[in-house]
C-alpha cells in the first residue's frame, strides 16, 4: 500500500509551495505586536510610556535645540529668546560658551598655558590605549611609563629636572635591585632596592635638581600652583591619579586582609573597614582641615595631593573588597595547584592566583573607577575649584545669576560621557576575557 | 640512623633563620610590621599633641554640655537653642537616620520596579528603563542632588501663591497637602483621647496577620490547601482598626496645614532640602538597586523556571516560590551595600543644607566651639558605628541565608 | 603601575620636604621662606572678596591681605587667596592653612579667647540686618514672626537671629544654607521670606540684584557686628605686623597720605608721624622685624583706608556703603589708630 500512489481525491499527493507568512506574523507589525501590545497589561504600559516619553521629548527637544548659543549674560539670552520666539522656554547655552574657559580649566589657570592642559590630555589619552586595548603595539607603552613625569612637569610647569630625578629613583630601584639579586635572598632584595631609591629621593636627588636647575633649566615652563587648577582638568587630575593609585594599594590591601599573619590581617582589616564606614567627604574634611595636626608643625602639604591621598585611600577600601570577592571566587584548587608547583608566595599571586582573580573582578573594579571619578565632584565642598565651584561661581555672577539648567545639564553631560564609556570599555573586556563557552 | 641524616641538625638558633625559615619568618614581618605600625601612631599622636600645644588647646569634650546657642531647621526631638551641642549631635543624627531610613525605602522601591521592568517583554518599557538606569548611575549624585534642589526652590510656586482671590497656586488632596517652593505640609495626626485603642488594635492586627500567615504556611505544608492569604491579610489589616476607630468615635483627627502669616501653620513640615536630598539619594541609589535585581533575577537559571512550569506551578507562583528566594541570595548583600552607600552619600547633605549629623556636629558646632578635632573625630565615630551595625546586619542576614548543603 | 609608585614618591617627597622646614614655627618666617601670604577670604562677597573676570580676587577685604603682603614682602600681589566657608575658616587658620584670615569676621569673646584666634583690629562696624521682598509689607523686623529666614551657617549672625527671636518670643523657620551665594539664589528664588546677615552684605548683595527696588533692608539693627582681620593665637610678632599693617592705613588717612602723595611726602615732611609712618624717621619697620619701608609700600600699592574703601564699597560702587559708623574718628566715625610713636 505504502509504495502505491494514493488515488484518493481528498489527499494531496505533492508538498504545497511554502507561503510567506501572513502579514501580522513578519516583520515590524509582528515585532510591534510582540513586543509593545501583547496582552492587556503590556498595551497599557507601552501607552502609559509613549504618553511620557513624548510629553518629555515635546518640552525638552525645543528646549535643548532652540537654545541661544551666543549671549554675554541671562539678560542678553532673553532679550534674543524673546525676539526670536517671543518667550524665555528655551536653552540659554551661551553661558557654556562664554564660561568654557572657567569651566574646562577653572577660574585661575592661566589662559596662556591652555595648551600644556591640551598636550597632557592627548597623551593621556595615548598613554592610556595601549593599557585598554592590547592590540595596540607594545612599543606605545612606554608612553605611559613616560606619562606620569611628563603631565607633572606639564601641568605644575618648572623646570623637566625634577621629574626626571624622581624617574632616575626608580632607575637606581631597578639597578639597585638588579645587583642585589646576585648577593642576596628575595626579602633583602626589595629593602636594598627601596633603601636605594629613598636615597636618591630624599638626599642626593633634591641637590643634584636644584644644582642643574640653576645651571641649565631644562625646558622649564611657567610654575603653576595646584590651587591655580580647576574645573574639568582638576576632575581629570584627581579622577586619573587615584585611580592608577588606588588599583595597587587595593590589591595590597587585599592581599593584607587574605594573609595568615594575623597582625598583617587585623591592620587591614580596620584600614578597610574604617575607610568604608565613613562618608568620604568626612575624609576630605579630615584632609583640608584636619591634617595639619597629624603632620609636624608647620609642614606645607598640597591640598591636591593630600586629596588625591584620601581620594585613593577611600576607593582603595573599595577596591580590595571588589578583589576580595574574586580571590574567594577562585576555585580552592589553584592555589593549590600554585604550591604544588613550588612556587613561593609572591610567584603564585603573580603568575597564578591574581591574573585569574583580577580578570573575575573587573566589572567591580571598573565599577569602582566610575565611583571614584564620580566622586571627585566632592571637592567642592573643601574649597577646590572644581567644575560645580565653577558653576555656583557663574550663578553669583550678576551676569548669570538665575541660570540653573544649562550648567548642570553640560556638567553632567561630561560626567555621563566619561562614566558611561568607562563602564562600556569593562563590558566589552569582559567579554573578550571570557574563556569560558557559554 | 643513616635515614636521619638527610634531616638538618639542630645547630642551635642562626640570625638568618628569622627570614629563611619558614617557621620564624612569619614572626618576624609581624614584629616589624608591628614595630612601624606603633612607630606610625607614636608619630602622629605626638605631632598632635605638639600641635595642640602649639595652639594652647586640649583635647576636650566638654563643649558638649554647654548650650549650642542655634536652631535648627527639622528636629525630631524636643530641640531649641538653649538645648545642649550633644542635644544638637542628636538631632542631627536622627535627621541623617531619617533621611537615609526614607531613601532606603524609596529605592528599593524604585530600584526593584526598575529592575524588573527591564527584564520586561515590553521593549520600550525596558529601554526607558536601561536609559533611566545608565543615565543616573553615569553622573555623580551630588549633581543629582543640586538639581533636585533646584527644581524644587525654582519650579513650586512660593506660599504667597495660594492667597489672595484667585490664587496661582492650589493644594492638593482636599486642600490638606500643600507643595511650596519651602517645603511640603501634610495633615498632622492629632491624638484624641482613646487613640491609644485605636493603635493597640492596630498593631494587634499586624501580629495577626503574621500569626496567621505562619498559621497558613503551616496548613498548606500539611495539607496542599491554599488559602486567598492576601485577601484576607488585607481584610485583618483594615477592618479591625477601622471598627475600633469608629466605635470609639474618630479619636484620632487630622490637622490641616492653612496658610498664615508669611507660611502655611500647622501639619507637618516636610522641608525641602530634606525633599531634594531623599529623591536625589533614592533615585540614584535605585538605579544601581535596579542592576542588582536585574542580575539577581539573571542569576537564576532558566531551567529552573522551567522546572518549575514542568511542575505545572503558575507564573506568578514560580516567581514566588522558585525564582525570588533563589534571586533574593544573589540580590541582598549587595543590596545591603547600596543601603551602606545612601547612609553615607546622606552626608552630601551639606549641598542643599539639610541639618544632619555633619551640618551640626561637624558643622555649626564645631565652628561655633572650635574643637574641629574632637568634632570630625567624634562623627566618624559615630558613621563607622552606623555603618558596622548595618554591615553586621548584613552578616547575619548573609549566615542565615547561606546555602545549607547536605 | 609606574604612575603609582611615582605619586607615592611625590607624596613621600612632600612629607620629608615638610618635614625639613618644620624647624621654624614663626610665622613670619614661613611667609618670607615661601615668598607669598597665604589669606583666608570670602568666596564671593561683591565689593568685600571676590574674584573678578580674570580670577583676581579684589575687594575691601582682599586689599587688607594685600596690604599685608605688601608691607612684609613689599609686593602686595604676592598672595595666595584661599576661599573659605564660614564654617571652615578657623579651623583653617588654627590648622595652619592659611597666615591670616581677612573674612568680614566678628570679633566675639568667645572666638578671641576660646577659639584661640588673635583679633587684631576692626576694619568694618556693621551690624545684623534684614533684607525682605517689598512684596511682603513688612516694615520692621518685630513683625517677622513665623517667617522663613535663609541664614548661612557657622556665623555670628545664625547664633544672634536664634537669641534675637527668642529674646521677642517669636518663632521662626530657620533655612541654613552654606554660602552667600546659595543664600542669595534661596532668596530670590523666594525659599525663604528674609535674608539675614551683615548690612554690609545684604547692601552689596541687594547691588547684584536685577530689580535692586523691589527688596528692601528692615531698619532693625539687630547686633553689634565688629569685622576684623585674625590670627593664630602664639604668634605675637605677626599679630603686630597685621595689627600695625591696618592701623597704618587708618593713620595713613588721617594724615592725608594716599597713594598718590606718598611718593613726594616719603622724601621728608614736617609731621613727625608721617615720617615715622612712612620710615623716614625713626626704626618702625625694623622693631616688627620688616623693612623700614613697610608701611609705604603698604600705601603706595594699596592705598590709605579711605581709598581702599571708596575704591571696593563707597558710594560710588554699585555696593554704594556710606562710611557711617566707618568715618574716621575725627569725621564721628569709629575708625581710630592708636598713634605711630
Amino acid at each position: 500500500m505504502s509504495d502505491q500512489k494514493s488515488t484518493i481525491a481528498y489527499v494531496r499527493s505533492e508538498i504545497l509551495e511554502q507561503q510567506p507568512a501572513p502579514r501580522g506574523q513578519v516583520g515590524a507589525s509582528k515585532w510591534v505586536r510582540e513586543n509593545l501590545f501583547s496582552g492587556w497589561f503590556n498595551t497599557i504600559l507601552t501607552l502609559v510610556s509613549l504618553y511620557l516619553v513624548f510629553n518629555l521629548l515635546q518640552a525638552l527637544v525645543p528646549w535643548a535645540f532652540g537654545g541661544v548659543w551666543t549671549a554675554d549674560s541671562l539678560q542678553d539670552c532673553r532679550t534674543i529668546l524673546n525676539e526670536r520666539y517671543g518667550n524665555t522656554h528655551h536653552a540659554c547655552w551661551a553661558v557654556i560658551n562664554e564660561r568654557w574657559n572657567q569651566i574646562v580649566y577653572g577660574t585661575f589657570f592661566p589662559s596662556s598655558e591652555y595648551w600644556r592642559t591640551h598636550v597632557a590630555f592627548v597623551l593621556l589619552i595615548l598613554a592610556i590605549l595601549p593599557v585598554l586595548f592590547d592590540a595596540l603595539p607594545r612599543k606605545m607603552m612606554w608612553i605611559t611609563v613616560a606619562y606620569p613625569f611628563v603631565m607633572v612637569w606639564l601641568i605644575w610647569g618648572g623646570s623637566l629636572w625634577g621629574p626626571l630625578s624622581v624617574a632616575v629613583g626608580f632607575g637606581i630601584a631597578y639597578f639597585a635591585a638588579s645587583v642585589a639579586a646576585r648577593y642576596l635572598g628575595s626579602g633583602l632584595i626589595a629593602l636594598v632596592s627601596v633603601v636605594a631609591a629613598l636615597v636618591w629621593w630624599m638626599i642626593l636627588g633634591p641637590i643634584v635638581v636644584s644644582a642643574l636647575n640653576d645651571t641649565v633649566p631644562l625646558l622649564a615652563l611657567r610654575e603653576i600652583q595646584s590651587r591655580e587648577l580647576g574645573g574639568f582638568v582638576i576632575s581629570v587630575i584627581i579622577g586619573v591619579s587615584g585611580i592608577a593609585l588606588s588599583l595597587p594599594l587595593g590589591i595590597i590591601l587585599a592581599l593584607g586582609r587574605q594573609s595568615d599573619l594575623p597582625l598583617v590581617k587585623m591592620i587591614c582589616v580596620g584600614f578597610i573597614e574604617f575607610l568604608r564606614g565613613v562618608p568620604l567627604i568626612t575624609l576630605l574634611f579630615t584632609a583640608s582641615l584636619l591634617l595639619n595636626y597629624f603632620l609636624p608643625p608647620d609642614t606645607e602639604f598640597d591640598l591636591t595631593l593630600r586629596v588625591i591621598v584620601m581620594v585613593t585611600l577611600f576607593s582603595s577600601a573599595y577596591m580590595a573588597e571588589v578583589i576580595r570577592g574574586g580571590l574567594a571566587a577562585l576555585p580552592k584548587g589553584q592555589y593549590e595547584a600554585a604550591d604544588a608547583l613550588g612556587l613561593d608566595y609572591w610567584k603564585a599571586q603573580r603568575l597564578v592566583i591574581m591574573p585569574q582573580a583580577l580578570k573575575i573582578s573587573i566589572p567591580g573594579i571598573v565599577n569602582t573607577f566610575i565611583g571614584l571619578f564620580k566622586d571627585t565632584t566632592l571637592v567642592f565642598f573643601i574649597g577646590i575649584f572644581d567644575m560645580l565651584a565653577a558653576a555656583q561661581a557663574i550663578r553669583a555672577n550678576s551676569a548669570w545669576n538665575g541660570i540653573t539648567w544649562e550648567l548642570y545639564i553640560f556638567i553632567g553631560l561630561i560626567f555621563w560621557v566619561c562614566c558611561f564609556s568607562m563602564s562600556r570599555y569593562s563590558q566589552w573586556l569582559e567579554r573578550k576575557l571570557r574563556t569560558d563557552h557559554r | 640512623m643513616t635515614t636521619l641524616t638527610d634531616i638538618p641538625q639542630s645547630q642551635g638558633f642562626r640570625l638568618s633563620q628569622l627570614i629563611y625559615d619558614t617557621r620564624y619568618r612569619s614572626i618576624t614581618i609581624q614584629v616589624i610590621v608591628f614595630i612601624a605600625f606603633m612607630l606610625v601612631g607614636w608619630i602622629l599622636v605626638r605631632n598632635v599633641t605638639i600641635n595642640l600645644a602649639n595652639l594652647g588647646k586640649e583635647i576636650d569634650f566638654t563643649f558638649l554640655r554647654n548650650p549650642s546657642n542655634y536652631d535648627i531647621q527639622q528636629t525630631l526631638i524636643e530641640y531649641d537653642s538653649t538645648s545642649s551641642n550633644f542635644r544638637a549631635a542628636m538631632v542631627g543624627l536622627l535627621n541623617t537616620l531619617l533621611v537615609a531610613f526614607l531613601g532606603c525605602i524609596l529605592a528599593t522601591l524604585v530600584g526593584v520596579t526598575a529592575g524588573v521592568l527591564r527584564l520586561s517583554k515590553n521593549w520600550l518599557v525596558a529601554k526607558i528603563m536601561t536609559v533611566y538606569v545608565e543615565t543616573f548611575r553615569n553622573i555623580p549624585v551630588v549633581i543629582w542632588i543640586i538639581a533636585t534642589m533646584a527644581v524644587l526652590s525654582e519650579t513650586l510656586p512660593q506660599p504667597s501663591a495660594f492667597r489672595g482671590e484667585t490664587p496661582s497656586a492650589s493644594m492638593w488632596l482636599w486642600d490638606t497637602v500643600a507643595v511650596t517652593n519651602r517645603g511640603t505640609y501634610i495633615p498632622m495626626p492629632v491624638w484624641g483621647a482613646g487613640s491609644v485603642f485605636v493603635i493597640v488594635t492596630f498593631l494587634l492586627s499586624l501580629l495577626a496577620i503574621w500569626s496567621f500567615g505562619k498559621w497558613a504556611q503551616r496548613r498548606f505544608e500539611a495539607t496542599g490547601q491554599i488559602l486567598p492569604t492576601a485577601w484576607i491579610k488585607l481584610a485583618i489589616f483594615i477592618a479591625p482598626t477601622l471598627l475600633v476607630y469608629m466605635a470609639l468615635g474618630a479619636p484620632i483627627t487630622f490637622d490641616s496645614p492653612a496658610l498664615k502669616g508669611f507660611n502655611f501653620q500647622g501639619g507637618i513640615q516636610l522641608s525641602n532640602s530634606m525633599i531634594a536630598l531623599w529623591l536625589a539619594l533614592s533615585i540614584y541609589t535605585g538605579a544601581f538597586i535596579a542592576e542588582i535585581v536585574r542580575a539577581g533575577i539573571l542569576a537564576v537559571s532558566k531551567g529552573q523556571t522551567e522546572a518549575a512550569f514542568a511542575l505545572g506551578l503558575r507564573p506568578s507562583r514560580t516567581m514566588n516560590l522558585v525564582i525570588l528566594p533563589q534571586a533574593l541570595r544573589v540580590i541582598i548583600p549587595p543590596l545591603i551595600s547600596q543601603f551602606l552607600n545612601l547612609t553615607k552619600n546622606s552626608s552630601l547633605a551639606l549641598a542643599v543644607g539639610y541639618q544632619d549629623l555633619r551640618a551640626t556636629l561637624g558643622g555649626t558646632t564645631m565652628n561655633n566651639t572650635g574643637r574641629e578635632l574632637e568634632c570630625m573625630l567624634l562623627m566618624m565615630l559615630i558613621y563607622l558605628i552606623v555603618s558596622l551595625i548595618i554591615s553586621s546586619g548584613m552578616n547575619v542576614y548573609n549566615k542565615s541565608m547561606k546555602l545549607k548543603e547536605r | 603601575m609606574k604612575k603609582s609608585v611615582f605619586l607615592g614618591a611625590l607624596t613621600m617627597a612632600g612629607l620629608a620636604a615638610g618635614a625639613a622646614m618644620a624647624q621654624d614655627s614663626s610665622t613670619l618666617a614661613a611667609v618670607q621662606e615661601r615668598g607669598a601670604l597665604k589669606c583666608g577670604v570670602n568666596p564671593g562677597t561683591p565689593g568685600f572678596a571676590a574674584p573678578d573676570a580674570n580670577g583676581k580676587y579684589i575687594g575691601f577685604d582682599v586689599d587688607l591681605c594685600r596690604a599685608v603682603a605688601a608691607a612684609v614682602l613689599g609686593d602686595a600681589e604676592k598672595v595666595e587667596y584661599t576661599p573659605l566657608t564660614s564654617a571652615v575658616r578657623f579651623t583653617a587658620l588654627a590648622s595652619g592653612e592659611v597666615d591670616m584670615l581677612a573674612r568680614n569676621t566678628t570679633w566675639t569673646f568667645s572666638r578671641d579667647v576660646d577659639l584661640k584666634n588673635t583679633f587684631v583690629g576692626v576694619n568694618y562696624y556693621d551690624g545684623q540686618g534684614f533684607m525682605v521682598p517689598k512684596a511682603l509689607g513688612v516694615s520692621s523686623a518685630k513683625e517677622l514672626a513665623g517667617a522663613t529666614v535663609c541664614i548661612e551657617t557657622g556665623t555670628t549672625t545664625e547664633l544672634n537671629l536664634a537669641d534675637y527671636f527668642r529674646v521677642n518670643n517669636m518663632d521662626y523657620e530657620p533655612v541654613p544654607v552654606e554660602s552667600f551665594t546659595e543664600a542669595q539664589t534661596q532668596f530670590l528664588a523666594g525659599a525663604c521670606d528674609v535674608y539675614t546677615t551683615d548690612a554690609s552684605a545684604l547692601a552689596a548683595s541687594r547691588a547684584s540684584f536685577e530689580t535692586p527696588e523691589a527688596y528692601v533692608v528692615l531698619p532693625e539693627i539687630i547686633s553689634k557686628e565688629p569685622l576684623g582681620p585674625l590670627v593664630r593665637h602664639g604668634d605675637d610678632n605677626w599679630g603686630d605686623i597685621v595689627r600695625w599693617t591696618l592701623n597704618a592705613m587708618i593713620t595713613a588717612e588721617e594724615f592725608g597720605v594716599t597713594s598718590a602723595n606718598a611718593p613726594e611726602l616719603v622724601k621728608g615732611t614736617e609731621n613727625p608721624e608721617i615720617n615715622r609712618l612712612l620710615g623716614v624717621e625713626g626704626e618702625l619697620g625694623a622693631m616688627l622685624g620688616l623693612d623700614n619701608a613697610w608701611a609705604y609700600n603698604v600705601i603706595t600699592q594699596v592705598g590709605n583706608y579711605g581709598e581702599s574703601f571708596e575704591k571696593n564699597i563707597g558710594e560710588n560702587t554699585p555696593v554704594g556703603l556710606a562710611r557711617g559708623l566707618n568715618a574716621l574718628w575725627t569725621e564721628g566715625g569709629l575708625i581710630y589708630s592708636p598713634p605711630f610713636r
